[in-house]
This record gives C-alpha cells, structure tokens and sequence, in this order.
C-alpha cells in the first residue's frame, strides 16, 4: 500500500455561514470537503443545533499543506473575530494522492 | 369566552421544562417540518382569498404597511443607541427585528380569532410577508451605511430566498392558483391539523424562549423593558395604519399584532450574513426572550381590546 501525507483541516462554526463557506473554499481551490451537523458549548455559549440558529457545523476538508494554510489564513481574518468559529489540521495519509 | 387558550398551555409547558432544564426537546427535523407546516398553511389560506381582492385596494395597503415596516425600526434605532446605549450594530439589528414580523405571532393570533369567531380580512398573510422585507433593508443599511462593499446579491439571496419567504410566497401562489376548492384534498393536512402543529411548534418555542433567559439576566432591564415598549408603540401604529386602511377591526388588530411582533427566524439569519459585527444573542434574547412571550400571553387580547377601543372612539 503506498500512501501520501495529506492535511485533514477541521473547521467548527455557525450553521448560518455554510453556504458563504462554500463559496470561499470552492474559490481558494479545495477539492471536496464533507460537512456534518454539530452542537457543542465554546465561548460563545451552548450551541445546541435546537433550531436553525444554534445550529453548527463541522467542515472536513483534505487537502495539501498549502492549501489548508490558504484556507486557515482566510477564515482567521474573515471570519474569527464576529462568528463563533474554530479550526485545527491534523496529518492524515490518504490512498488516492491525486484526488486531494 | 375560554380561559387559556390550549395552544398557549402548551407554550407554557415547554418554557417550565425549559426553565427546569428538562431533557425534554423537539428534534430539529420535527421542529423543521412543523414550522414549514405552519407557513405553508398560512400561506395558502392568504392565497385563496387574495384572489377575491380588487387589486388596487391590496396594493394600497401593501404600500401602506412596507411604509410602516421601514418605519419602525427608524423609531427603534434611536431609542437603542441613546437610551440603551447599544453599539451601532447591534442598535441595528435588534431595530430590525422590530421592524419586521413573527409568524409564529401571527399564526396564536389567528387561533385566538378563531375561538372567539372574530373575523378578519384573510388575505393578511400577503401582508405578513409584504411586512417581513423591508425592515431588513433598512437595518442594514442603518448598520452599515451606503457603502459600496455591500455583498448585495449574497444579501437580496438570503432576504428573499430565505425558507420563511420561499414557503409563505409559495403558499400563497399555490393557494392563488388553486383556489379553495382545489385545496379541499389537503385540508386534513395544512387546515385541520393547524391547532394541533401550532401546540407542537409552540412547546418548542417554549423551550428556546426559556434558552434566552440566561442571556437576558446578563444584559440587564433596558432590553426588557424595550421588548415590553417598542411592541405597545408599535402596536398603536399598526392600529392606526389599520384604522387609516379601512381594514376591519379583526383587520386592524392583526395589524397591530403583526406591528407588535418582532422577527426571530429571517431577521437574525439575514443580519448574520450582512451585519456579522450584531451580536445575535442579544437581539434573539429581546425578540424571543421577552416580546414573543409578552405578545402571545399578554399582547394579542391587549391589542384586541385597545383596537376596540379605538374603534369605538373613532367610530369605525
């Protein structure tokens, strides 16, 4: 089995800004990302996902390390400062290196 | 004349298990599908009547009453930035929420008209929705300014094809277009059920109103007393713009109860887009921890009773 070190980059944040999200990680180059629903406590309070607006999500991206630092860098100076919104990379070996 | 409305119990019982944090929640599937159920069945009850109005007369109120819209939050602004002492943003966007409209207000109002047999001028969800819009706009723009970096299209996007819009617009059409008797195969399901939903929807509003409590003890009187205030004021003018229309007095109360109530759903998701720097919590809390309640247990008989008065001082 040969594999290829890739980036696996988490992102945590408001259910509100999926589709803005989507926009900006189709536009900084990322391939795919798969997004699941989420509730948890941070800063921000309880986000408990009861009704639309405590609702978060969690973004799963794998990519290269450029890339995951193109997108972190983004999000940090976009975002951070008014959304409730936490990211963190993790190295990860995929199968399928031309895929991420 | 019943005491307690049952539908309101229900409210109740879900704010008390809220408060006493039961473990007790919708899921947000049932929740989400309640809520369409609910716009749905009040857009298409708007729809078949729209058709039997002279178009002229509802253009004039829809007119009248986006006017209102604007104009609310403009009173709003002022009194949050200098009496509140609230950031600019957040000024903003709680005036928006005042500016524009509850569904879930309105849809106790009709369960309230229709215990006690009032009638009312039935195509009033055009104007729910005709009211739900431009309070938005001017929040923004009293947040932001004219400036030029406005992302218009991602926020005419979320204004306009927000769910709420898509299904009370779409309601309406339908119903429009099918009339009343087409809709007879689904009336088990969007009328005779609606009492029924509207007691499933509001043990859950129950639950997230008591969430908001928390929020509002740390943010002090001035919001509770605005989430009291600003829906009597505005009340007053939705009577009045009521009154000025020739609406019915079943008409001109549901104005006054659409005036009065603030929005929770298409409010907050827009300004999260276009205002990020409003805090969310702070105007969720006023909106939903202090006027929603105020205005199903206390404000829609107040409101029906001041209408009543007005109209027999002013001789309607």
């Amino acid at each position: 089995m040969t594999s290829a070190n890739r980036k696996l980059l988490t992102i945590i944040t408001e259910a509100a800004l999926e589709s803005v999200l989507a926009k900006d990680l189709q536009r900084l180059g990322v391939q795919g990302y798969t997004i699941t629903d989420a509730r948890g406590r941070g800063s921000r309070g309880a986000r408990t996902a009861a009704w639309s607006e405590s609702s978060n999500i969690r973004v799963e991206i794998v990519c290269d390390a450029s890339t995951a630092g193109a997108v972190a860098a983004h999000l940090q100076t976009r975002y951070y400062e008014d959304y409730a919104m936490i990211l963190f990379v993790a190295d990860v070996a995929v199968l399928r290196s031309e895929k991420f | 004349m019943n005491a307690v409305d049952p539908v309101l119990l229900f409210f109740l019982l879900g704010l008390a298990a809220g408060l006493l944090r039961s473990e007790l929640r919708l899921p947000a599937a049932v929740y989400e599908l309640v809520s369409m159920l609910l716009l749905l069945s009040i857009g298409l009850k708007g729809g078949i009547e729209l058709g039997k109005q002279p178009v002229g007369n509802v253009a004039l109120q829809a007119l009248a009453v986006m006017v209102m819209g604007a104009v609310l939050p403009l009173v709003a602004f002022p009194v949050l930035r200098l009496v509140g002492r609230l950031r600019r943003a957040d000024a903003a966007s709680i005036a928006a929420h005042y500016g524009s409209v509850s569904v879930a207000t309105y849809a106790v109002a009709t369960a309230y008209f229709a215990s006690r047999q009032i009638a009312f001028e039935a195509h009033m969800p055009f104007l729910l929705v005709v009211l739900e819009i431009p309070a938005i706009l001017v929040g923004i723009l009293l947040a932001r300014g004219f400036s030029r970096d406005m992302p218009v299209g991602t926020v005419a996007h979320e204004v306009l094809l927000g769910k709420g819009i898509v299904l009370l617009v779409g309601g309406l059409l339908i119903g429009w277009a099918a009339g009343a008797d087409g809709l007879t195969p689904m009336a088990p399901l969007f009328f005779d059920l609606f009492k029924g939903i509207l007691a499933l929807f509001l043990l859950e509003m129950g639950l997230i109103t008591a969430a908001q409590f928390g929020s509002l003890r740390q943010h002090g009187v001035f919001l509770v007393l605005f989430g009291i205030g600003m829906p009597l004021f505005s009340s007053v003018v939705g009577i009045l713009v009521g009154y000025g229309l020739g609406l019915s007095l079943g008409g001109t109360t549901m104005l006054a109860v659409l005036a009065a109530s603030a929005s929770y759903i298409a409010v907050p998701a827009a300004m999260r887009i276009s205002v990020p720097q409003a805090n969310p919590t702070l105007s969720l809390a006023v909106s939903l921890g202090v006027t929603f309640p105020f205005n199903v247990l206390v404000g829609i008989p107040l409101y029906h009773a001041m209408t009543t008065t007005a109209f027999a001082v002013l001789g309607g």
